[in-house]
């Protein structure tokens, strides 16, 4: 395979294997350049599996993976500084504050701290978070911790950021406002690469992927999918192709 | 090369400040890393001794001469009795027990005197309460150094033939306890904050989900545990700090040996204990899992094996072959040396290099452990 630096992610027959039972299995796409990629499927249907072996948390068992330019084998250590990623997890400290969190993360990065002086500054009255600032993380309402949450995933200007279901738990309109931040980093030319089980979100993403049993069912726009579907919702796309699904749940 | 080392110092820098806010804010943690060792210090230093102070000794004096007076005054010098004369019948000091009134009794035949200074042999009735074996053979102890050393002042010049054993309790010649519970605490304390702490501090992580963005980020796992465990070992040495001075100030156990050396060879047992943590964390996943590994296989052993408490030589063979993977035994045996014997290097070589091999083991099994979850 070789890589192509119009795109972000290339993946080709990636799979992956836990003794006989296979996760992913043999799934392909490509993923454009500050595209906001929708990663879609039930749950059990190998999702976690598959982000985490785009992210290098996890080696694939077979097929060809290029992220951020880098082979997923080899340049692990290269990816890692190219991406950033926000788990389902909340994950910040909540025993720190604001600008603490942000020191640490953008710290492990590698980034020297006065950019991370001038980026936290820049990040906290983008957020309007100015009389919070000496605030612990831990007594922000939720919508806030994921707001804070995804900023710090884009501090250090990764190429592409990987959401594990960033918007689970929060109401409507924080929502709505989550993806104002989403659509400001793709317009910064950061890929977003987005899990989700909310199916409007679907329709803000540019393409979107629905995995059904460890493969890929359906990749297209969301338009084009509900067009071949025949149907006005995402919903129905998603029922008619997860509804003969062996794993999951139930 | 510049931009990758300068690189890893932040992230050195920034996970090590993280770190410390993360144990400064969290007061039951500050409770842990330095009441404990002071709680633990003074009660073993004052509470829990196997002294026995201030007994009470009923002293049933029928002969009334000058020499039960003197040997009686002796009794009352000493801090380890309390004296309480009746001058009545034996019948007395039977109920005087059974009331748990008295831990002795002496009593003194009526013709002492006469017997000791004409006869060869004076009887003195020693009286202790057989319900605690310990406390009575250590009153026992005590009451025979007060009359043997009575009867040897006083026969100095009238016997010529005699052997007179001179015995020397080396190293502690008062038979304090401290001296001997010092090390062990030592072991113990230092034991519990690194093993404990570590382990748990790194399962947090886990717990909270943020373990996971931390292996998504670029850093080092190998700078990830050191980074860990540098301000874990920066506070225990704080704390072997304050041991050491409590022992010195408040219990008056001095360092006989090159205080370098004691401070050298504890930062090694911390190192060790760091790692043996960071192994616990890599085999757990939930808080709880980490403390309870840390409690039992790790303090227990400390207490039981480590022969500060029960010496190693009296276990059946099992035990004592097992007590060798215990790292404290090694190191209860090194601060002992130095601290009480005044020892040097030359004398615990051996200790300090299986402490070594100890740790690095643990530490080189953990690196290992932690890049295999990785994959």
């Amino acid at each position: 395979m070789t890589a192509d630096s119009s795109f972000s992610i290339q993946a080709e027959k990636l799979t992956k294997k836990f003794g006989d039972f296979t996760a992913v299995n043999e799934i392909t796409m490509n993923v454009k350049r500050g595209e906001i990629f929708g990663f879609l499927g039930a749950n059990g249907a190998g999702k976690t599996t598959a982000m985490r072996m785009l992210c290098g948390l996890s080696t694939p068992t077979a097929g060809e993976a290029v992220i951020a330019g880098c082979n997923v084998y080899k340049e692990v250590e290269q990816i890692k500084k190219r991406i950033g990623y926000m788990s389902q997890k909340f994950s910040l400290y909540e025993d720190l504050t604001i600008v603490e969190n942000v020191e640490f993360f953008g710290g492990i990065y590698g980034m020297s701290r006065s950019d991370l002086k001038n980026k936290s500054e820049a990040l906290i009255t983008k957020l309007g978070l100015q009389n919070e600032v000496k605030k612990l993380v831990g007594s922000l309402p939720l919508g806030w911790k994921q707001k804070l949450s995804f900023s710090v995933a884009i501090l250090h200007q990764p190429e592409i950021v990987f959401l594990d279901e960033p918007t689970g738990g929060v109401d409507p309109i924080t929502r709505r406002q989550f993806w104002d931040l989403i659509y400001d980093a793709a317009d910064a030319g950061i890929t977003v690469f987005v899990t989700t089980h909310y199916l409007d979100e679907a329709e803000y993403c540019n393409r979107i992927s629905i995995m059904v049993d460890g493969s890929i069912a359906a990749l297209d726009t969301p338009t084009n999918l509900k067009k071949k579907f025949n149907t006005e919702s995402m919903d129905d796309v998603f029922y008619e192709l997860a509804r003969g699904a062996k794993r999951g749940d139930n | 090369m510049q931009t990758s080392f300068s690189s890893l110092k932040n992230q050195l820098f920034s996970f090590v400040r993280k770190e410390f806010y993360h144990v400064l804010r969290d007061k039951k943690v500050l409770l842990i890393l330095f009441g404990l060792p002071v709680v633990q210090v003074l009660l073993f230093g004052f509470v829990l001794s196997n002294e026995v102070k201030d007994s009470r000794l009923v002293i049933v004096d029928m002969a009334k001469d000058e020499a039960s007076r003197q040997l009686t005054n002796k009794f009352e010098a000493s801090r380890y009795f309390e004296t309480d004369l009746i001058s009545a019948n034996e019948a007395d000091i039977e109920v005087a027990f059974r009331r748990g009134k008295i831990k002795a009794a002496i009593v003194f035949p009526s013709n002492f005197q006469y017997d000791l200074q004409h006869g060869n042999k004076t009887q003195l009735q020693i009286i202790t309460d057989g319900t605690d074996v310990n406390q009575a053979n250590t009153i026992n102890g005590y009451i025979s150094s007060i009359v043997y050393n009575f009867v040897s002042e006083s026969n100095q010049q009238t016997v010529p033939y005699r052997v007179v054993p001179e015995i020397r309790m080396l190293y502690n010649p008062q038979l304090q306890g401290a001296p001997n519970f010092v090390p062990g605490v030592m072991a113990m304390v230092l034991m519990l904050v690194c093993v404990l702490m570590t382990s748990v501090s790194i399962v947090r992580e886990k717990e909270l989900g943020t373990m996971e963005v931390l292996l998504v980020s670029p850093m080092q796992p190998a700078l990830a545990i050191i980074s860990k465990a540098l301000p874990y070992l920066l506070l225990s040495f704080l704390n072997l700090l304050i041991i050491i001075a409590l022992s010195v100030y408040v219990l008056d156990v001095p360092v006989k040996g090159n205080i370098f050396l004691l401070i050298s060879v504890s930062t090694l047992f911390i190192v060790t204990c760091l790692s043996l943590g960071i192994l616990i964390s890599t085999n757990t996943n939930t808080q709880q899992e980490a403390m309870f590994v840390s409690l039992i296989g790790m303090l227990m052993p400390t207490m039981l094996l480590s022969g500060f408490m029960f010496p190693i030589e009296n276990m059946p063979l099992a035990l004592q072959i097992v007590s060798n993977i215990v790292p404290s035994r090694w190191y209860y045996i090194i601060v002992k040396d130095v601290m009480i014997k005044g020892a040097g290097i030359e004398s615990i070589w051996m200790e300090t290099l299986i402490l070594g091999g100890m740790g690095l083991f643990f530490f080189v099994v953990s690196m290992k452990k932690f890049k295999i979850r990785l994959a």
